[in-house]
């Protein structure tokens, strides 16, 4: 009964829609001037706006304004003249107002697109994202709930209400729905995610940390049979808190969705919620009956009225898009494809243009970054950019390698005590001693120590048998505490042995 | 001493014959002595005030130089927050909340040294026009105790009618200010939407809701007016313009040249004879005075009233939301396994009172989707033909006048079975608020039939408050000459008033 992708795939067509939640980074919420940061002790950072105290009034914060449009020429949609806020009705213990105050059918930003590059059998291809609208709104505090096997309101004891994320500022983006991607729309779907995140930090608008729930993504898929115009039933999943788990969250649903059809059965309209350890999605609310939200204009906010000229000033300073920075990088580096696509992959980009620009060759800085700082970040799990070592430190070990003042062996003792907290790479240097050993005298020292404890080795060489001399060689470099310039050794030695 | 006006206060205490502290035991004992037959107050907050008049008393002793209502005792609508003070918007489902911050209007009359003698009853959550609707029980009208003051602000307005504050504050969102102050025969302001901050004001209807001055004088009127109002970075609404200068119009008082433009829609059936014969009285004497009386046609203020009653519950149906057990207040069926809906539920249903229910129930309809049009859509709709009624109208005149209720004070229990007749009581303040506009009720006299004191309203254009302050004073001034003194001090006294 299992279906297997390719047997969805004969069958069906999917369609996509994805609405993304973004955090805004401005330090006041959207409506108050309390502080976002994130993790703070629960409900201190609140106020009566953001508690609802009765009383209390919003004040839209010009910052998340200014954010959301810098997103909405992004994605190159239109920006309303005049747009409102509105009430959305709905009630819950952690909404404060028990409404929340959203954008309707006025929304701030609207008709745009993104164009996302993925492999395909035949080699890259585009497709456009037509985006519906980019809103703002605020968020919801946090339910946590104690006791239960599953952390799950059910079962649970009791829950607790933290309202520090209450009022945080949220822009959501919609797609209209993405037909046409075939059996590309799990691949599709996760290169937007993708490319709309470096949007955003491009725009430095959002930390975008998905992990953190600064960039939440809900994925709609509903199947139609191939060659149908009528849309399926669709379902939501929420919880997708990965670009990966964009991409297996949609897959599974296609897979779902197939069999449930195959089957003679429905599609259920509802939220489901994405489950990181299977892979799998579990029911949540049923959307049957369309919630009905009461929508009406916030009478407690006037209408956002942005100024033409401060639209065409925010629109002269969008940052250089994503896919053509990369085109431009993967020029000038002289990148090929599956290094570039690593370097995509390991999110590594902008640290390593960083360290180009502070001087270091590319390359060097490339492998360097996804070489050995990347194993070292594998092994601590955590992102490179989290680690100490910054381009700088890089750029300053590429630079000593270059001068012959350090060996690439040495250079990874330097990483590995900058990463460990000793300091920047010259402090490494002079604290352990590092250095590379240019006196001939003491190397010829070594040699005939070596040479003399391995007498039989050192005859094969002398014999010419040169492939011998590897051993003779890595056991100078090991008496030198690898110091050396391993290829001044090799001359040395074939030199010393009548090879040279 | 109390049945001075707030002016005369101020003079005394200008010149050191009386002190704050002084004015303010003789508020707090009069309260004492006749607020159980009034119950204009909710909470009497004497301790606090006292340490506010001995303070502001200090600082008059070393020389700082303090504002025209420094030490005036004043008594507060309890729909505004006041850090410390019980606040409860007359609803059982805030009791025993105290905020833990000053709205707006609190924090400016802290700073200009206004003495708060107390939280004054009102209906719940403001719904309502006789202050019947209070969870805490109903105030009585000082000129008839068997008769409602009117609402909602209707302890502010008994309070100052009874001599028990010389000033109160309202709020006004269809006439809760105006009706009241026409019932107990003084003067009420509703000010232009966004002059005053609504930052602390528990909403009832955002869009319609504005907080305003109660004295027993045009003049007493203005000079609160003046202390409250002003642009607040806390309200999005708030007006960001200069406050209209009230106190100067309040004293300059004059109508010469003036057009008053008579709505032809707010009088006629349903507006008791008694009334429209003291306002016809009021506009002889204006004419006199030399204003050009004009008449003016306003056709959608006959939906005025529906539009309203559409407005207001579908915002309140909203704004009331919030009121769910989980952060403060009431907190009802919270027993074991009890999960939040139920506990949300049981509250609301515990802490709400029924005019308070229907309004929330009426509202969620009109919001509900497939009836959204056809109910708050035509509501905006003839909101906005209101305003091009006002509009035009106030292209003939420069001011527009009318009866402020068609009734006077009606007796307690007459309307509280009937809400369509409770509404009736707001036909002719509402227009003013689904426009935004201000407006001014003064007493023009007392109803023939029934002695009960009759209102006079006054509306002007936005941000033109002065306007009501200037004809009001006109007006006042030739009424109080005719009768000999101010209406309210004809008022049956209430257990002898020094």
């Amino acid at each position: 009964m299992a279906l297997s992708y390719d047997d969805v795939m004969a069958k069906y067509e999917p369609v996509l829609g994805l609405e993304v939640h973004v955090e805004l980074n401005t330090e006041s919420k959207m409506f108050c001037s309390c502080s976002t940061t994130f993790g703070g002790e629960p409900n201190t950072q609140t106020c009566p706006v953001c508690l609802a105290l009765p009383g209390a009034l919003p004040v839209v914060n010009a910052k998340a304004i200014e954010s959301t449009i810098k997103i909405g020429l992004a994605l190159n949609c239109k920006i309303a003249p005049h747009s409102r806020f509105a009430r959305k009705n709905y009630f819950y213990p952690d909404m404060p107002k028990n409404f929340q105050i959203s954008q309707y059918d006025e929304p701030i930003c609207f008709d745009g697109f993104v164009d996302v590059e993925i492999d395909t059998d035949e080699g890259p291809k585009q497709f456009r994202i037509e985006i519906e609208r980019v809103h703002m709104e605020e968020d919801t505090g946090k339910s946590l709930h104690v006791g239960g096997a599953t952390g799950r309101i059910h079962g649970a004891e009791y829950s607790l209400l933290d309202y520090n994320r209450a009022g945080i500022p949220l822009v959501e983006i919609v797609t209209k729905i993405v037909p046409g991607t075939g059996k590309y729309a799990p691949e599709v779907a996760k290169a937007y995610v993708a490319e709309l995140r470096d949007i955003l930090r491009g725009l430095k608008v959002s930390d975008v940390k998905m992990e953190q729930g600064s960039l939440r993504c809900d994925a709609n898929v509903s199947l139609r049979l191939i060659g149908s115009d009528v849309l399926g039933t669709r379902s939501e999943t929420k919880n997708v808190n990965s670009l990966r788990s964009v991409e297996r969250a949609i897959r599974g649903e296609m897979i779902r969705h197939a069999e449930l059809l195959n089957e003679g059965k429905k599609v259920k309209q509802e939220t489901r919620h994405f489950q990181e350890d299977t892979g799998l999605t579990r029911s949540g609310r049923s959307k049957e009956q369309a919630e009905d939200y009461r929508y009406f204009p916030e009478p407690d906010l006037v209408p956002v009225a942005p100024a033409a000229s401060w639209i065409e000033e925010l629109r002269a300073q969008q940052p250089e898009r994503p896919s053509l920075r990369r085109k431009r990088l993967k020029e000038q580096w002289a990148v090929p494809d599956k290094e570039m696509a690593a370097m995509i992959n390991a999110d590594a980009l902008d640290i390593v243009e960083e360290t180009v620009l502070l001087g270091a060759d590319p390359t060097k800085a490339r492998t360097w970054w996804l070489g050995e700082i990347s194993r070292i970040a594998n092994e601590k799990e955590v992102a490179l950019t989290d680690l100490t070592i910054s381009p700088k430190d890089v750029a300053e070990i590429v630079a000593l390698v270059a001068a012959g003042e350090l060996t690439d062996k040495l250079a990874r003792q330097v990483v590995e005590g900058v990463i460990a907290g000793e300091g920047a790479p010259s402090e490494v240097v002079a604290k352990r001693g590092i250095k590379v050993v240019n006196d001939d005298g003491a190397l010829m020292a070594a040699i005939e120590k070596v040479c003399a404890e391995q007498s039989e080795t050192a005859d094969k060489v002398r014999n010419g048998h040169l492939p011998a001399a590897g051993a003779l060689i890595g056991a100078v470099m090991k008496e030198t505490k690898g110091q050396a310039d391993a290829a001044r050794v090799r001359e040395l030695l074939l030199k010393h042995l009548g090879q040279g | 001493m109390i049945k001075n006006t707030a002016a005369q206060m101020s003079a005394a205490l200008e010149k050191g014959e009386t002190t704050s502290v002084e004015l303010t035991k003789l508020h707090l004992d009069r309260i004492a002595a006749i607020d159980p037959q009034v119950k204009a107050f909710l909470h009497v907050d004497g301790d606090n005030a006292l340490k506010q008049a001995a303070a502001v008393d200090a600082d008059r002793a070393s020389g700082k130089k303090l504002g025209p209502l420094a030490g005036i005792p004043l008594a507060l609508k309890d729909v505004l927050a006041q850090e410390g003070v019980p606040t409860t918007a007359g609803s059982k489902i805030l009791q025993g909340w105290k905020p833990p911050y000053d709205s707006t209007v609190v924090a400016k009359l802290k700073a200009a040294g206004v003495v708060i003698l107390g939280k004054t009853n009102m209906d719940e959550f403001a719904m309502g026009s006789s202050t019947e609707n209070s969870g805490y029980g109903p105030t009585f009208n000082p000129w008839d105790l068997t008769r409602t003051p009117g609402g909602s602000s209707g302890g502010s307005a008994a309070a100052v009618s009874a001599f028990e504050a010389p000033l109160a504050i309202g709020s006004d969102t269809g006439g809760s200010i105006r009706q009241p102050a026409a019932l107990t025969g003084i003067v009420g302001v509703r000010p232009t939407y966004g002059a005053v901050s609504r930052y602390g004001l528990i909403a009832y209807s955002s869009s319609l809701d504005q907080v305003g001055p109660f004295g027993r004088t045009v003049l007493d009127t203005a000079m609160l007016h003046e202390v409250i109002a002003g642009h607040d970075p806390k309200d999005a609404t708030s007006i960001n313009a200069a406050v209209p200068a009230v106190v100067a119009a309040a004293k300059l008082g004059d109508v010469k040249g003036l057009k008053i433009g008579v709505i032809k829609q707010l009088q006629g059936d349903g507006y008791q004879s008694g009334v429209l014969a003291r306002f016809n009285e009021s506009l002889d004497i204006l004419a006199s005075l030399g204003a050009k009386i004009v008449q003016v046609d306003c056709p959608s203020f006959e939906y005025a009233l529906a539009a309203y009653y559409l407005i207001a519950p579908s915002e309140c149906s909203s704004n009331l939301a919030r009121f769910d057990a989980m952060r403060y207040g009431l907190r009802t069926g919270d027993s074991d396994g009890a999960s939040a809906e139920s506990v949300m539920n049981a509250t609301r249903e515990a802490g709400f009172g029924r005019e308070v229910k229907r309004r929330i129930i009426l509202g969620t309809y009109a919001l509900s989707s497939g009836y959204y049009d056809a109910y708050y859509g035509s509501a905006q709709k003839i909101r906005t033909l209101i305003i091009e009624d006002y509009k035009k109208a106030f292209t003939q005149a420069d001011v527009l006048v009318s009866p402020t209720s068609p009734i006077t004070a009606f007796k307690i229990g007459e309307k509280s079975e009937d809400p369509m007749a409770m509404y009736l009581a707001d036909v002719a303040t509402i227009p003013v608020n689904l426009a935004g506009i201000c407006g001014m009720s003064l007493p023009a006299g007392l109803a023939e039939e029934d002695n009960l004191p009759v209102g006079f309203q006054i509306m002007a254009p936005a941000m033109q408050d002065q306007r009501l302050y200037q004809v009001g004073a006109a007006l006042e001034a030739a009424l109080v000459s005719k009768w000999g003194g101010y209406l309210i001090s004809n008022a049956p006294a209430l257990g002898g008033a020094k």
